[in-house]
């Protein structure tokens, strides 16, 4: 493809606004209708033993309704695009309309409203091919020398239409790629990952040798005791705590429910932590499932929580206007941030890089000084005095929503800092913590400057995050229990 | 065409593009979904998708292409970029693969099903919701709701080898919840689990839950647990429900015992495992009350089929037997490579997604004796029971999982009600450790099981019955 089409989403659009003027034949003008059609092109190429055994291509179409007749609401999805297809789906969405119960929460369509132009996508990206993929999983392979490795290259591009019945439209695409893979040697691995705009942008070799450098230096460790430590958290590890905090602490409808810690305009965290949700900065849509434009919003300013985020249901139920954050989840798990960005020290947030930084070579010519993964990370271990240096978190779930007390472990490397400097590999440890109380006020020591972008395990989801230096994490548990 | 046409298209599409061997999943999936909040319908959504997915090996490298369309070009084309995604991946090659044999079939298979779930109408469905989150609110909890989720799939499966397979399997299930809501914490009850039981049932499982009959006793615990005593920390003996059994048994057993995962298909993401295949068939995994069967056959249970997504009938197996590991669930390729000869653990979530080791139904077979029998034997523990929150490492090792409910167990009697429970483990330490296990099992159900990249949600069977394991810690916080 020699470039973008001038109206990204024109044929999505008419669909979209297809269904929406059928509904309005079979059902009369007063039925209010919604419509998203959504067509992505995904693929993933997959790679363990240091050989690609999975990989795969998948295209899809998903026409999104959501129906509010006489006080009834009824909402589905098909992916047959003829007119019969649509015309099956319109009349079965109306059908339920007519016999669920009552909705007296339903909060209106979206009004119309101007939706930012699409942000700039690439694509060489969008249509990148597995030989494409396959090329960056050799280099990543090739870097690691010899170690095994595993992991994914994957590409996304989505193009998207919304249309309803109040007037409004939207339209827009985004592609995006990401690498996410491991080294491991001795029974320690060592991870390095990457999410980004352009797939030219990938560093298939700087990642693969990150992962390896990292993983020679989490071998031979030692236990130690559980307990409070200070940490050092890379990247990795802290966007765990920005996807928890998003799911249960910025989530509109928890916070209406009281489920949330969320306060606004407390001062809930260190001053140092500023929080915002920039969907547009990559690979986002401009407009929500409802069609209300996506825009940057600024849940933490300064360590004083100042929003949450909503569709429209959450936001009617306290009197308020949607954030833009209806997904096709949020009728099941509410609204919520999916693209937080977490503001490194020296930098405002209006000011904060669109482009994540890739992570920079090796800091120390010792296999242990390898451990660190960045130089931004380094200067941070420089002024632990004894402490933890944690890689990444993994399988974390919470005991309380209302508190957010988080279980879950370390994983891909866990050293120990002695007089600031990395001085043996640790056994990973099992931590059960309360987010918020390990961001609160005096807790974050010190921010790293410099912001990584990592992907989700969902396309279009992104967390971006520098490294923190904290006071206090609760280990709770050693490798053998 | 018929959807046996269109998948020979792509798989012949396959084989012309230089594939050694080709399969073909059409899948047509309808999905529905109700909740209720507070009295309320909240959301109702039904979804159709129809789609193929072409998986081909070429030399020892796989391809997948999965398209939402089943014209004969269509069929073709994802057949032939399925072979050409396969040819890219002999850029980073691996060994040789072979398949186990499985015996071409002709055959068609549906779950069982007394009341077509899609056929209750929603208005009867929709005023169950209402009627049990309404009686949850009345009973003092803050928030509540209610949940049911439907799945009619109907799929035909074709392979280069001569398969022709087609089966319907219809799934549901559902469950309610009640949260109050404290000072600083929240306490949350679940019927007959959160988010439900499922199976691959009509809608006589979910009439069968009774939910309105649970109702208000599960609101009121969640009010009481609000000021209940803590759950002491340290060892003692515990006694789980069978639903928390369950989840133990998914966790530490059921993905530990994954082929791909011990090969180390799954590393960068979902883990490897602690079992090594040099010692299957010799390995300690629990006490010699530990027989967990792996069995796709259980008539109702969610984990069951006819045929797996790789044609492989479905067959019984022990995984665990007398507490020695003996088994693992494995598909046709990871099997070959492990020097198996049987697969029969693969599926894949949809059309558009590619087969891969997945849980049947792992479960343990029944004991000798009852709750009650276990309780009045304990003279000090804590019994408790619904999953609240769960994790457990890489290896499938070190786990911790709390539950909604405990109750401490003092001289054979159940005492005071216990909040935040939690208990935590070395997985073979804690199954060695089980002494007394009840015969009253429970086909539970997991239709949230995550794995691959890009993800997939498998549903799987679990059957349980409560059971007792000595000096465990529990009782872990913040």
């Amino acid at each position: 493809m020699s470039g973008a089409p001038a109206r990204a989403g024109a044929e999505e659009l008419e669909i979209a606004s297809r269904v929406v003027d059928l509904v309005t034949r079979l059902a009369g003008s007063a039925a209010q209708a919604e419509v998203t059609v959504t067509r992505t092109e995904s693929a993933l190429t997959r790679f363990a033993n240091s050989t690609i055994h999975q990989n795969v291509a998948a295209s899809s179409v998903d026409v999104r309704l959501r129906v509010h007749l006489a006080g009834r609401t009824a909402a589905g999805s098909g992916d047959t695009i003829t007119a019969d297809g649509l015309h099956t789906l319109v009349e079965r969405v109306l059908a339920a309309a007519r016999i669920i119960s009552p909705d007296p929460a339903w909060p209106g369509l979206a009004p119309s409203a101007p939706v930012t132009a699409t942000p700039e996508w690439d694509p060489a990206t969008a249509h990148a091919g597995p030989d494409e993929r396959a090329a960056l999983v050799r280099a990543f392979v090739d870097a690691a020398d010899g170690l095994e490795t595993a992991g994914y290259c994957r590409t996304g591009h989505r193009v998207a239409a919304f249309a309803n019945s109040a007037g409004h439209s939207a339209q827009g695409q985004a592609a995006e790629a990401a690498m996410d893979g491991i080294a491991r040697t001795g029974g320690a691995d060592g991870t390095a990952r990457q999410h980004v705009d352009r797939l030219a942008d990938l560093d298939g070799a700087g990642l693969g040798w990150r992962a390896a450098a990292k993983a020679r230096a989490a071998t031979r460790p030692v236990e130690l005791s559980p307990g409070r430590y200070p940490v050092v958290l890379e990247p990795a590890a802290v966007a765990d705590l920005l996807k928890n905090l998003a799911w249960y602490g910025f989530n509109g409808r928890r916070y209406a429910e009281r489920q949330s810690f969320a306060a606004p305009g407390v001062a809930q965290f260190d001053r140092t932590v500023t929080l915002v949700d920039d969907p547009l900065a990559a690979s986002g849509l401009p407009f929500d499932l409802e069609g209300t434009p996506s825009r940057p919003l600024t849940l933490v300013d300064a360590g004083t929580t100042s929003a949450v985020t909503h569709d429209r249901r959450s936001a009617a139920e306290l009197g308020v206007a949607s954030t833009g954050h209806a997904w096709a989840g949020s009728a099941t798990f509410g609204p919520i941030p999916r693209n937080l960005r977490l503001r490194p020290a020296g930098m405002a947030a209006t000011a904060m890089a669109a482009t994540a930084t890739v992570p920079a070579g090796a800091t120390g010519g010792t296999s242990l000084g390898d451990a660190i993964g960045d130089p931004d990370t380094a200067a941070l271990v420089s002024r632990m005095e004894r402490g933890l240096l944690v890689s990444d978190l993994w399988y974390t779930r919470v005991l309380d929503p209302l508190s957010l007390v988080v279980t879950g472990l370390t994983r891909n490397g866990l050293w120990l800092v002695e007089d600031g400097r990395v001085t043996r590999a640790v056994r990973d440890l099992r931590f059960t913590e309360s987010y918020p109380r390990a961001l609160a006020p005096g807790a974050v020591l010190e921010t790293g400057r410099h912001a990584v972008r990592l992907p989700d395990h969902v396309d279009g989801v992104w967390w971006e995050a520098p490294s923190l230096r904290l006071a206090s994490w609760n280990f709770t548990g050693g490798a053998s229990g | 065409m018929s959807e046996f046409d269109v998948a020979e298209a792509a798989v012949q599409a396959a084989l012309d593009a230089g594939a050694r061997y080709a399969d073909v999943r059409v899948m047509h999936r309808r999905y529905e979904s109700m909740t209720a909040r507070n009295g309320d319908i909240e959301s109702l959504t039904q979804d159709e998708s129809v789609g193929l997915g072409v998986r081909a090996l070429v030399d020892s490298s796989w391809g997948f292409h999965a398209v939402p369309e089943l014209s004969d070009l269509a069929a073709r084309d994802a057949g032939h970029r399925a072979a050409r995604t396969a040819l890219a991946s002999g850029l980073v090659p691996g060994p040789p693969i072979d398949l186990v044999a499985v015996a071409p079939t002709t055959a068609s298979w549906s779950s069982p099903c007394e009341v077509d779930p899609l056929g209750v109408s929603l208005a009867a469905k929709g005023d169950l919701l209402v009627a049990a989150t309404s009686l949850m609110t009345e009973h003092g909890a803050d928030l509540t709701e209610g949940l049911y989720q439907i799945w009619d799939t109907a799929k035909w499966f074709v392979s280069s080898e001569g398969h022709r397979i087609d089966q319907r399997i219809r799934e549901c299930g559902g469950g309610i919840s009640a949260t109050s809501v404290g000072d600083g914490e929240t306490q949350r009850r679940s019927w007959p689990s959160y988010r439900g039981q499922y199976g691959t049932t009509g809608w006589e499982l979910v009439d069968s839950l009774e939910l309105t009959a649970h109702a208000a006793r599960i609101a009121e615990e969640s009010r009481a647990l609000l000021t209940a005593p803590l759950c002491p920390t340290g060892e003692t003996d515990l006694i789980l429900g069978g639903e928390q059994l369950a989840l133990q048994i998914h966790e530490s057993v059921g993905h530990a015992i994954e082929l791909d995962r011990i090969l180390g298909w799954e590393a960068a993401f979902a883990g490897t495992s602690w079992l090594d295949l040099a010692q299957l068939g010799s390995l300690r995994y629990g006490s010699e009350l530990m027989n967990i069967t792996i069995d796709p056959t259980i008539p109702g249970a969610l984990g069951s089929f006819g045929y797996d997504d790789e044609g492989s009938p479905a067959v019984k197996r022990d995984a665990v037997r007398d507490g020695r590991w003996v088994g693992v669930l494995a598909g046709r390729d990871s099997a070959a490579v492990a020097g198996l000869d049987h697969g029969g653990s693969v599926r894949a979530d949809g059309w558009a997604r590619l087969p891969m080791v997945r849980m049947t139904n792992v479960g343990l077979e029944p004991g000798p004796h009852t709750l009650e029998e276990i309780v009045a034997a304990t003279d000090e523990g804590v019994l408790m029971d619904v999953n609240r929150s769960w994790s457990i490492d890489d290896k499938r090792l070190n786990f911790q999982f709390g539950c909604e409910i405990g109750w401490e167990i003092r001289n054979g009697r159940r005492g005071r009600m216990l909040r935040n429970p939690t208990y935590t483990g070395i997985g073979p330490l804690f199954w060695r450790s089980m002494d007394m296990l009840s015969s009253e099992t429970v086909p539970w159900g997991t239709p949230n099981c995550g794995k691959g990249q890009p993800g997939q949600v498998g549903h799987t069977g679990h059957p349980a019955a409560p059971a007792r394991f000595r000096d465990v810690r529990v009782g872990v916080r913040a």
